[in-house]
């Protein structure tokens, strides 16, 4: 034990006899969980600023009725970049990033159960990104066709196409390398002591996530082979004249589509989980009702992808049950945010940066889920469905839901992983001007989508031109409250107030109680025990 | 005290009347432009009530959630010296919690349930018309009622020009086409839906119609106009680079005006059509041709021949426009598979014979060919 409470905190432990290597190789060989992580995270806010670049541009495009600075195939082959380069290449690796740094410290495990091939499933990214990006250079372009690939239109494009195909592909293996990674990790690597009912929620929620990576990106693999098959090898999986069904890709697309946006939601409800409670000092709120409650949204994702689906022609049965399916999952959700706030209820609330995101995180998200609500009604959906009304929601749950929930993670863990606190004035900032921006961005959406504009539009009737505008204005302004919080990171990494090992007073996980911070490079090489 | 007492009568009565304001003045005033527009018809007064209703049972529970929330974050706070307590589960509470939403929603379902039913009964229709998505216009076909046979194209009406900013946009920018789908006052429309390409989606909001267009499949919706005038639509499903330019405008008539309206559609195509026997002069052809190449091909080949590059082949110098007279009718007719090009089967004999001579004489394609509409119709069979 005295290994746990004294660590040696650089790398010349005795069980070290040589360093890492230094330079590029370290970065390239590394099998270390934190190095990883750090490389997940990274990459991923790469990714953001140039899905954000893509943002801007289609939000520049659409400050005003008329064509101005882009063509209507460059426009769509935007919002389709913008798309898959947010969710796979923003999202699920930044969550991924927070999986290597985290669970192994949170479970008292000294690395991943798979150190190998956790370095080949971040290196596999850089690759699909490349490819991503440079399909714009080629013939024809980048795929156009909406980030849900939808044929026949998909099989109109050109060879960025299979580009695209082929990166998703990649994407796809590396997340289910990093699932199998995780599932075992946490199953077979916990401290002595800590049970299932133990583990962090944080843990839990990667925990249910990972399983869910493992269901359904083999289907997305699936679908896009189909298409791949449909558009060079002659087959017609989805061409009606030779037998097949384009509507057929849709269920399977929405199939992984749907659980995949769980997959992006809920290690941020296991961000949010920590992070409330230590700032209420006070322990979360029905930690067991938490637990089947993300596992009852996991299940529930299965059986609910059609109603992405409303205007395809189901039957009226169909349409009956995936509403109904759909509605079911407003009670587990709303459980986590009756608990979130139960946990609040007579704590003693301080209010730093990760808190200010948890909080903005429920009020905002909620809202999402809400719209969710009203768009799982089938007739309500009939008239919204394909507009902005759309567009809004999902922001809500993806950017004010997913994004806020990295964020907060961030400045809560950052003080552990860099030893340094961080400069709370502008992670403040950050947090008001995005809170602000977001909402001018977004929720003014909501109305342009009742009154009809459709999405995936360069131009729009005169009607819709004052929303539009005030929508670009705030789309700005959040972009560039993103270059606070690049400001912020590099400030902390490079020094500042030095962090205390428990960081925040209310704080009760391993990595706070047992570690020093920073979290010395190797940690847990002896198990902690758990009370 | 008074200030206090007073700000909350303000904002329980504003919550008390906005939703009613929001139902007796539909579209007028500041509400039209944030919320659904004006129901046209019974199911779309439906889904706009439905709407209504949901919205304002999420608006007292985000109120609820988030009131006590803002309580607890004004009031439970450390620098205010408050003392945490130490409770973490009360199995009674999270079992209200669990099932009082399950009530909520079943509220929420039954009404919604019964517009679903209705919506999805298409049977015993007045009128058929089948809607054709085509890249980028749609086709009707009126199939059965009055007004059985009349078929046209709708296409967009706003100018280029417009789009391009170099003309001032109209009052209808983007929401006018040359040819409204014309139909009658309180007759029940079924709309049968097929594409020629990709899909598509025929979509009139105020009539609460909404349904993909699915390349080889046939889908099906209905409406009911309440009262005659003009009712506005897109497409809604992605459908390529000129997506945001293909809408929909269906005018409903008074019962005599459609009478009067097929009548006049009857005669124009009982008019003699143009003799595909006759042989045409190329000048004929060619004037007639650039008509349908501005209304068919320029959206991707453009308007002066060059294409986009490494999107859209040119034409002016390509191989098929200067090639063998066939290959270049066989790719009109039947478009390429796996590429943009899509089928041009649907328009006439005259138009295809036309537009072919005009792209093999346009610009710098100087083939001298002259291609009839008999040798159109040769082809077909």
């Amino acid at each position: 034990m005295a290994a746990v409470h004294h660590p040696d905190n650089g790398i010349d432990h005795e069980h070290e006899h040589h360093g890492p290597p230094s330079g590029i190789m370290r970065w390239l060989t590394t099998t270390n969980h934190k190095d990883i992580g750090t490389l997940y995270l990274w990459f991923s806010f790469a990714m953001f600023l140039t899905g954000g670049v893509m943002a801007l541009t289609i939000r520049s495009e659409l400050f005003q009725p008329g064509l101005q600075i882009v063509e209507p195939e460059f426009f769509n082959q935007l919002t389709t970049l913008h798309g898959l380069v947010m969710v796979f290449g923003a999202i699920m690796p930044a969550f991924v990033g927070f999986a290597n740094w985290q669970i192994p410290m949170m479970i008292g495990a000294p690395d991943m159960a798979f150190a190998r091939m956790n370095n080949w499933s971040f290196w596999l990214l850089p690759p699909a990104a490349l490819l991503l990006i440079s399909s714009f250079f080629v013939p024809g372009g980048a795929a156009a066709g909406g980030w849900t690939l939808y044929p026949p239109l998909s099989v109109q494009m050109g060879m960025g196409m299979d580009m695209t195909i082929f990166a998703v592909h990649i994407l796809g293996a590396s997340s289910i390398m990093g699932s199998i990674n995780i599932v075992t990790t946490i199953l077979n690597m916990r401290a002595p002591g800590m049970t299932m009912m133990k583990m962090p929620l944080f843990v839990w929620t990667w925990l249910i996530t990972a399983y869910l990576l493992l269901a359904v990106m083999p289907v997305l693999a699936g679908a896009v082979t189909m298409l791949l098959t449909d558009r060079q090898f002659g087959t017609n999986f989805f061409n009606a004249a030779g037998g097949g069904d384009p509507v057929m890709f849709q269920h399977i697309f929405w199939f992984f589509g749907h659980p995949e946006v769980y997959i992006m939601i809920l290690p941020a409800f296991g961000i949010v989980s920590q992070v409330i409670p230590t700032f209420a000092r006070k322990k979360l709120f029905g930690y067991s009702s938490m637990v089947y409650a993300t596992a009852s949204i996991a299940i529930l994702s299965f059986v609910v992808w059609a109603h992405h689906m409303f205007t395809v022609g189901m039957p009226v049965t169909a349409q009956l049950f995936f509403m109904y399916a759909t509605m079911l999952i407003a009670i587990p959700t709303g459980v986590k945010v009756f608990n979130w706030t139960a946990t609040m209820w007579r704590g003693s609330m301080t209010f730093e940066a990760p808190m200010l995101f948890s909080i903005g995180f429920i009020f905002l998200f909620t809202i999402g889920g809400f719209s969710g609500i009203v768009l799982a009604i089938v007739p309500v959906d009939i008239v919204l469905q394909e507009t902005y009304y759309v567009i809004a929601h999902f922001h809500y749950v993806l950017v004010s839901g997913s994004l806020f929930g990295l964020f907060a993670g961030t400045y809560y863990w950052l003080p552990k992983w860099t030893g340094n606190m961080y400069d709370e004035g502008l992670a403040k900032t950050h947090f008001w001007c995005s809170m602000i921006f977001f909402n001018i961005t977004f929720f003014v959406q909501h109305f342009l989508g009742l009154a009809g504009m459709p999405r995936r539009v360069p131009d729009y009737a005169l009607q819709f031109a004052d929303f539009n505008m005030i929508s670009t204005i705030g789309a700005f302004g959040f972009g560039f409250s993103q270059l606070i919080f690049l400001y912020c990171i590099i400030k902390c990494i490079r020094g500042g107030q030095k962090a205390t090992d428990e960081v925040w007073e209310g704080a009760d996980t391993l990595e706070f109680t047992d570690l020093p911070s920073p979290a010395p490079y190797h940690s847990f090489e002896t198990a902690p025990k758990v009370k | 005290m008074g200030s206090k007492v007073t700000a909350i009568l303000v904002w329980v009565s504003t919550l008390i009347l906005y939703p009613s304001m929001a139902t007796a003045e539909r579209t007028d005033g500041i509400l039209s432009t944030v919320n659904l527009p004006a129901p046209g018809s019974r199911i779309a007064n439906e889904m706009y009530d439905l709407h209504m209703y949901v919205l304002w049972i999420c608006v007292v529970i985000f109120v609820g959630v988030f009131g006590t929330m803002l309580y607890s974050v004004i009031v439970h706070r450390k620098s205010k010296g408050f003392k945490a307590a130490n409770f973490h589960h009360s199995t009674t509470v999270e079992i209200i919690w669990t099932i009082i939403p399950f009530f909520i929603l079943f509220g929420m379902a039954f009404p919604a349930t019964q517009t679903v039913v209705d919506m999805k009964d298409t049977s015993t229709p007045d009128i058929t018309i089948k809607a054709t998505g085509y890249q980028w216009m749609w086709g009707y076909d009126y199939l059965a009622g009055e007004g059985e046979g009349i078929k046209f194209l709708s296409r967009m009406s706003t100018p280029r020009e417009q789009i391009k900013n170099e003309a001032p946009k109209g009052e209808n920018y983007l929401r006018e086409v040359d040819n409204n789908v014309v139909v009658p006052v309180g007759k029940k429309v079924r709309v049968l839906l097929t594409s020629n390409d990709v899909i598509h989606a025929w979509s009139v909001q105020q009539l609460g119609v909404k349904q993909d267009a699915i390349p080889g499949f046939i889908r099906d919706a209905w409406f009911k106009a309440d009262k005659p005038g003009i009712y506005k639509g897109v497409c809604s499903e992605l459908c390529g680079k000129e997506h945001a330019f293909m809408p929909i405008v269906v005018e409903v008539l008074a019962e005599n005006e459609y009478t009067k309206w097929v009548a006049s559609k009857n005669q124009e195509s009982a008019e003699p059509a143009v003799d595909i026997n006759k042989e045409f002069t190329m000048d004929e052809l060619k004037a007639a041709g650039e008509k349908v190449y501005a209304g068919n091909c320029a959206a991707c080949h453009q308007a002066n021949g060059k294409g986009i590059s490494g999107t859209f082949p040119g034409l002016d110098g390509s191989k098929i426009a200067v090639g063998p007279k066939d290959d270049h009718i066989k790719m009109v007719l039947n478009g390429k598979a796996g590429t943009a090009m899509a089928a041009f089967k649907h328009l006439s004999d005259v138009d295809i014979a036309s537009v072919v001579t005009y792209e093999r004489n346009a610009w710098s394609n100087t083939t001298g060919d002259i291609v009839q509409p008999s040798e159109i119709k040769a082809f077909r069979n």
